[in-house]
């Protein structure tokens, strides 16, 4: 039974072509490498399936645990599809700035709040139940990674790795089956990147996720994925095991080179 | 906390003061008239303060909502409520105004779930120049002569309700999920969408509690002048409410009423200057924005209009943490 | 037909008015994301001065022009460098309520020198020609060419000369140009000498079609005609002549056919609507955000 289908999906930028005939057929619990040169689709990838684009063609289906059977998720509006159990993260960290780290994470908990604006306006009603419930399952989730210190300060002021760590945590909060990893070690070191491995596994293992990961750094990437995708110009050019995958004469010409390779 | 009880009590007190002062004339007519422009205006600023200030957007078109407001409850009190009656049925006429606004404001919501910005600013000003331009063609209303013919409904004490319960509203829907999704939409858009927020539904219930509000200024507004027409509701009348809301300070409800009140008692202070008056204020104006470019409480709030939960949220959940776990102190 | 010719001659000289102030708004938001509310205050300093110019220092059409065009250009650059500069990382919207109170302070200093409205005294001998029926007036035509003239100046500068480039640069990344050796603060006050002189020109022109003047005579042509710089497409300068023309066609032909009351609401009825259907104006393009 796929968690995620996709099938033939193609994407036009105006008249450039930017995904052309994309194909997963993801199983639940897998954790799935997406690689390439940049510029190569991978985030456009993300953006088709979270919905902040609608693909030009194809299919994309999801076997959302709220929804009975498969749906569609091409022509949804992307908090629709979070809804339905779709979360990620972003290249460029896209935290509220401006906003505290506890905050970050309530308001991810948007689709799951019980009371209605009436009641929110006259703070009546289901209101301080659920307003508590929700700011104990952030503060739980924060200490879950070790953020709870850092509840009430603005997200902006956090270093860097912690901001990353954040965005992972408030992705979680939207409770989702499927977790979309957009570069997630950008910016680390060696030993950060053996620290991320573990705690990818750990995550995947404790919120019961499946995994889809874009990154560049081969590292993380042959260590802990279970196949990868190779795309280049938009275009699938090798999918497979990591050490296949290592090995394809097309994918070391795609990131080094026709000379490099021949 | 102990100090929690102290706005209530001020509360209690002004309400009290709000019906002694004009029943014993403790202050002058005049002064209890700036007074009831500067709940007014505390309103207004308030309800622009959520869309232009907790949710970035760009709104031009107040003064329109404030308009529907003041006609809607005008015409019902002197056109259709018996006369003696219309004391009785005022708020109702009030409320009636402010939902009249809310259903206009509902319409100029769906607009801005595609755009954002100058094009959202464009669309609200049209919308605020169809208003002002369907009012004068109704003769009905008075068209560009104006309506008149309102009593003197709006007092002190109906004033000072109808702001405390603006303000407090207002502040119960920032500090909820929707408030904070407001929040989200100023900050990135696009990721509050894939955050599961429901981006036009937080618009649509940002517009219509904003547009409610400024309808039921609009109605004490027309109750106290006693004389309406579509000139006071025009492009400078929305600049005068910005102004409000900048100087005071965006994304704050303290500021919000600091700003409404700064600006209308200043006007009145100044009034001695004559037209130079209209040339000090806005170049103080300017070096506010030069030197606070969100105002003077920008972002900032008042501690005590925050909820308890919101300021110490952290430290409440680690007390809790330790009754679970029995004392034992945490890790860490 | 005659009739209907007859109100598209007048379309035509109220339209190159309001392109004329659009541009000024396009040029501005263009290099500074910045609506400069001010504007079409400014344009009513350019018809304060023209009427200065020709009451008191007696000048002839040429010179009244220029004098207007200069004055108002150097006022914008000092409102520029003293209102707008410190702003220039602070919140968008700051900036925007700056330019309003620059805007009030206008309007109220030049009541407060001078309380009653004004005559401007006739610098063209306005003579009336007709041409099949239609009448035309040398002031329209004389409108209407300096306008068209002034675009094309306009046009040509921003496209050929390499200020114009630097004015383009800078409106798509205002960081990095600075580090390619342009001077960006010159490069933005001359877009603003550029864009309020326009102005300045057609506060002259208005002056001399419509020739009472009063402090206020700015704030509704003002915001008239920041809309026809969005509806053609905010930040683009063809778009701001197409739109100022538009509004100007859609005002008279609406006058010319419905009750003069209705005018203002079915002009920005019609430009709400097709606001629904471009968005982002005639020429505008949305700038993509990257996910």
């Amino acid at each position: 039974m796929s968690l995620l289908q996709a099938k033939s999906v193609t994407h036009y930028f105006g008249g450039l072509c930017a995904v052309s005939e994309f194909n997963l057929d993801l199983a639940p619990h897998e954790l799935v490498g997406i690689i390439g040169p940049n510029g190569a689709g991978k985030t456009t990838i993300f953006n088709l399936i979270t919905g902040v684009y609608n693909a030009t063609h194809g299919n994309i289906v999801f076997n959302s645990p709220k929804v009975a059977g498969d749906t569609e998720l091409v022509g949804k509006t992307p908090s629709a599809i979070t809804a339905l159990g779709i979360a990620r993260t972003f290249q460029n960290i896209r935290l509220f700035k401006d906003l505290s780290v506890l905050d970050n994470v309530r308001i991810a908990h948007y689709a799951q709040v019980g009371y209605s604006p009436i009641e929110a306006l006259l703070q009546i009603g289901r209101y301080h139940a659920e307003e508590e419930r929700i700011a104990r399952n952030s503060m739980d989730l924060l200490a879950v990674f070790k953020l709870e210190d850092y509840a009430e300060e603005f997200s902006k002021n956090l270093p860097y790795g912690l901001q990353r760590r954040l965005e992972i945590a408030r992705a979680l909060a939207t409770k989702p089956k499927l977790l979309l990893l957009d570069e997630p070690a950008a910016g680390m070191n060696p030993n950060e990147i053996m620290q991320l491995m573990d705690f990818i596994q750990w995550i995947r293992k404790e919120f019961d996720l499946t995994i889809i990961l874009i990154e560049h750094q081969m590292r993380l990437v042959m260590g802990i994925c279970e196949r990868l995708k190779v795309l280049d110009f938009g275009a699938t050019i090798a999918e497979g095991l990591p050490k296949d995958i290592q090995k394809n004469p097309r994918v070391l010409e795609a990131y080094l080179g026709e000379e490099a390779v021949g | 906390m102990a100090r929690r009880w102290v706005l209530p009590v001020l509360l209690a007190v002004g309400f009290l003061l709000s019906f002694a002062i004009p029943q014993f004339g403790l202050l002058d007519l005049y002064v209890q008239l700036i007074i009831m422009y500067v709940g007014i205006n505390i309103i207004l600023t308030t309800s622009l303060n959520l869309v232009n200030g907790y949710m970035g957007e760009f709104s031009l078109g107040h003064a329109g909502f404030m308009a529907v407001g003041a006609y809607i409850a005008s015409v019902l009190t002197v056109r259709v409520f018996p006369a003696s009656m219309a004391v009785w049925l005022f708020p109702v006429a009030i409320l009636a105004g402010g939902a009249a606004a809310a259903l206009v404001g509902l319409v100029v919501a769906i607009p801005s779930f595609k755009t954002r910005g100058d094009y959202l600013a464009i669309v609200t000003l049209a919308f605020l120049m169809i208003v002002k331009s369907v009012i004068e063609n109704i003769d009905a209303l008075g068209g560009p002569r104006g309506f008149l013919g309102m009593d003197k409904l709006t007092t002190l004490p109906w004033v000072f309700i109808w702001t405390v319960l603006s303000v407090w509203v207002i502040r119960n829907l920032v500090y909820s999920n929707f408030g904070r999704g407001v929040l989200s939409i100023r900050e990135d858009e696009i990721a509050s969408d894939l955050m599961s927020v429901n981006t036009q539904q937080v618009k649509l219930i940002a517009f219509v509690t904003s547009s409610f509000f400024a309808g039921v200024a609009g109605g004490l507004f027309a109750h106290v002048l006693q004389f309406i027409n579509p000139r006071v509701f025009d492009i400078i009348k929305t600049t005068d409410i910005l102004i409000m809301v900048y100087l005071g300070g965006i994304g704050s409800i303290a500021g919000s009423i600091l700003g409404g009140t700064i600006y209308t008692v200043l006007l009145e202070v100044l009034r001695p200057l004559g037209v130079w008056r209209m040339v000090l204020m806005p170049l103080v104006l300017v070096l506010l924005m030069i030197y606070r470019p969100r105002g003077i409480m920008g972002m900032r709030e008042f501690r005590w209009f925050v909820p308890v939960r919101d300021l110490i949220a952290s430290k409440l959940w680690r007390q809790a943490k330790q009754k679970e776990v029995g004392d034992v102190p945490s890790a860490s | 037909m005659t009739y209907f010719l007859q109100q598209a001659l007048n379309a035509l000289q109220l339209g190159s008015i309001y392109a004329l102030i659009a541009l000024g708004y396009t040029m501005v938001y263009g290099i500074l994301t910045m609506i400069n509310f001010a504007h079409g205050d400014l344009f009513m300093v350019g018809a304060f001065l023209c009427f200065i110019a020709a009451t008191f220092l007696k000048l002839p059409f040429v010179p009244t022009l220029l004098f207007s065009m200069a004055g108002v250009a150097i006022l914008g650059v000092v409102i520029e460098r003293l209102a707008y500069k410190p702003l220039r990382q602070a919140p968008r919207v700051s900036a925007i309520i700056t330019a309003l109170g620059v805007g009030i302070f206008l309007e109220n200093f030049t009541l407060a020198l001078n309380p009653y409205p004004q005559h401007i005294p006739t610098l063209i001998t306005n003579t009336t020609y007709t041409l099949g029926g239609l009448s035309i007036s040398s002031l329209q035509v004389i409108i209407v060419v300096l306008s068209i003239v002034l675009l094309i100046l306009l046009d040509l500068t921003v496209r050929r000369t390499m200020v114009g480039m630097a004015m383009r640069a800078i409106s798509w990344d205002k960081t990095v140009v600075p580090l390619m050796g342009v001077p960006m603060n010159l490069v933005i006050s001359m877009t603003f000498a550029i864009g309020t002189g326009l102005g300045g020109a057609a506060g002259v022109m208005y002056g001399l079609a419509y020739p009472v003047i009063d402090p206020y005579m700015g704030i509704l042509i003002g915001w008239k005609a920041f809309i026809a710089a969005v509806v053609g497409g905010i930040g683009n300068i063809r778009g701001a002549m197409i739109g100022g023309f538009i509004l100007g066609a859609v005002e008279i032909m609406v006058a010319a056919f419905f009750p003069s009351t209705y005018r203002d609401f079915v002009a920005f009825t019609l430009l709400l609507v097709l606001l629904i259907f471009r968005p982002y104006g005639i020429l505008g393009k949305p700038r993509p955000q990257k996910v």
